[in-house]
């Protein structure tokens, strides 16, 4: 088993993933849409937040404006797929690519920018608490304000529909609310919290870099299946604990792999291994359902077939 | 008072293709406050494609649709649902399946409030829900916070009658709601519909294969055959009205709709 510094430090990455790993939730599962704006706005995140800490020397600030510019790159999305109709995942395609361009200008045409002479959220926790612990408390906060701030939301009037959006479009237009609309919010808040988690990873391993986006949809993608398949789906509340800990754990496993002499250059194939892994779970565990529904009496045609659609389907919040 | 006013409506499908056809020609329809018209006709007469027109699922090629007394015509479908309630054929479509009952109950009735960062439901309004989900009959109140998913067809496209009234409506609409459930569920529907189209304050259209059930429901029948409404009958005429008698005037060939 690999040494306590590196689990820490895989606990720490994992907090930062987890802020990602609930931004694709938010696209993946409430809205239904796989969204591949990721792999772009989380270095638009990254980009910005570099940008904010050496100009203007704000990290607090640097971090909202990586929310920001994540969101509008969501927001972009969004506009293409509902206003233009072009399919999501082409939609998120394209702003992915473009987003490359504008990441570069973004950062001043360099494709890196190093943040080592920089002021950033994890130096200043260092310098009040043990240096160890510093970067986990720092995720951990972070993580905390947006799990509360989720949950709250996806409770209100506005959240309900939001949820409602993925489930049934009919019904939701049928209850007088655009569907649109709730889409644009849904890329714009995924996004940012994309984009969010990018601006902490930039002050974490202190440095911005325009190719670190490859990938990142898959991450979360695998963050949240795993954390789905290990700790549940029963409540929204846990739901969204789940996927934060399956991002910490993805990290884990990562890690894990690395001291087991496995090359870095090769964690993308053992994060796709991980999606596939994990996905192939999620059929076996939904074989067991049918198993078990079809030798439960008195359960209606019709419910089982509910059922097992809304299984194959994915739960959805 | 008229409360819906359909005047000359027009409604084309491929127009300029080989496939064009029209759906609806010329189409006026006035209901008042307190009416229940129920609408029937042949398979592609027409009567689906005038409720999607009227709730704006479909825009009109021509003519004008007032809804209490304001011009609806070019509204998008959301902002019709207003004053529109809704019920589809496929219990499936008219609720979200992964919410609990008082959630999609929720979404349903403040859709004339503003949607923002309040509470997604209010203790007061959730006493309101199981207080009226009782007159339900169907044990819906007890199992309040139970997934959607989880309810039988019947119990499903009662709650969705009940979501579409639950916001005091103008006009409500009905698309064969009862077709895809068993006979006793569609019984307790159709009881369930003719006790909330009695409100005087609405009215309502719905579209029924079963002609028995368009005559014994309702104040008022139209008969729509080709894109047109070919027949239009209400207080004594109506009565005198039979089964026997529609199939022979109209020469309704579908088997299901004596049935």
């Amino acid at each position: 088993m690999m040494t306590v510094t590196a689990l820490l430090g895989a606990i720490e990455l994992g907090m930062i993933y987890a802020v990602l790993a609930l931004g694709v939730f938010i696209s993946f599962r409430t809205l239904n849409m796989p969204d591949l704006t990721v792999d772009g706005s989380i270095v638009t995140g990254m980009a910005v937040s570099a940008i904010i800490c050496t100009k203007i020397g704000h990290p607090l600030l640097a971090l909202i404006g990586a929310f920001v510019g994540g969101a509008l790159a969501g927001l972009i999305t969004g506009v293409l797929h509902t206003k233009l109709r072009i399919q999501a995942i082409l939609a998120g395609i394209l702003v992915m690519l473009a987003s490359y361009s504008i990441n570069l200008r973004i950062m001043g045409k360099t494709p890196n920018i190093p943040l080592t002479k920089s002021e950033t959220i994890y130096k200043a926790a260092d310098a009040l608490l043990p240096p160890k612990y510093a970067g986990i408390a720092v995720g951990f906060a972070v993580l905390i304000v947006v799990i509360i701030a989720l949950y709250l939301f996806l409770q209100t009037r506005l959240g309900f529909v939001f949820r409602a959006t993925g489930d049934n479009e009919d019904m939701v237009r049928a209850c007088g609310v655009s569907c649109d609309a709730m889409k644009l919010m849904g890329f714009a808040l995924s996004n940012g919290l994309v984009g969010l988690s990018g601006g902490m990873l930039a002050q974490n391993q202190a440095f911005a870099d325009i190719n670190s986006g490859v990938g990142m949809m898959v991450i979360g993608l695998a963050s949240v299946i795993l954390g789905e398949v290990v700790f549940g789906t029963k409540s929204l509340g846990r739901r969204l604990v789940a996927a934060s800990l399956g991002a910490i754990l993805y990290r884990i496993i990562l890690s894990q792999a690395l001291y087991l002499g496995m090359e870095s250059t090769d964690m993308k194939l053992v994060s796709a291994v991980i999606v596939a892994a994990a996905l192939a779970l999620g059929v076996i565990g939904e074989k067991g359902v049918k198993i078990r529904l079809g030798m439960k009496k008195g359960v209606p045609q019709e419910k089982r077939a509910d059922m097992q659609k809304g299984a194959e389907g994915g739960e959805r919040i | 008072m008229n409360l819906l006013e359909v005047k000359g409506i027009t409604k084309v499908f491929g127009e300029g293709t080989i496939n064009e056809r029209t759906a609806l020609a010329q189409v006026d329809l006035e209901l008042s406050a307190g009416d229940f018209v129920t609408v029937i006709g042949n398979n592609g007469a027409g009567k689906s494609t005038l409720l999607n027109c009227i709730a704006g699922v479909y825009s009109v090629d021509e003519g004008t649709i007032m809804l209490d007394g304001r011009n609806i015509t070019k509204l998008p479908e959301h902002k019709r649902a207003e004053n529109i309630g809704r019920v589809f054929q496929d219990p499936l479509k008219g609720t979200a399946f992964d919410m609990t009952i008082e959630q999609n109950l929720a979404i349903a009735y403040y859709k004339n409030k503003k949607r923002g960062l309040q509470p997604g439901i209010s203790a007061k309004d959730r006493a309101f829900f199981r207080e009226h989900l009782a007159m339900l009959e169907m044990g819906l109140e007890d199992k309040m916070t139970q997934k959607v998913k989880l309810l039988s067809g019947g119990q499903r496209q009662a709650l969705t009658l009940f979501m579409a009234v639950i916001a005091e409506p103008k006009l409500l609409l009905l698309d064969e709601h009862t077709a895809a459930l068993d006979p006793a569920a569609a019984a307790t529907v159709l009881s369930l519909t003719d006790k909330f189209a009695s409100r005087k304050d609405m009215c309502t259209l719905m579209i029924t294969h079963n002609m028995k059930d368009a005559l014994a429901y309702g104040n008022r029948t139209i008969l729509m055959k080709s894109g047109k409404i070919m027949m239009d009958i209400s207080g004594t005429e109506r009565e005198a009205m039979t089964v026997e008698k529609l199939v022979e005037k109209f020469s309704i060939e579908s088997d299901r709709m004596l049935l």
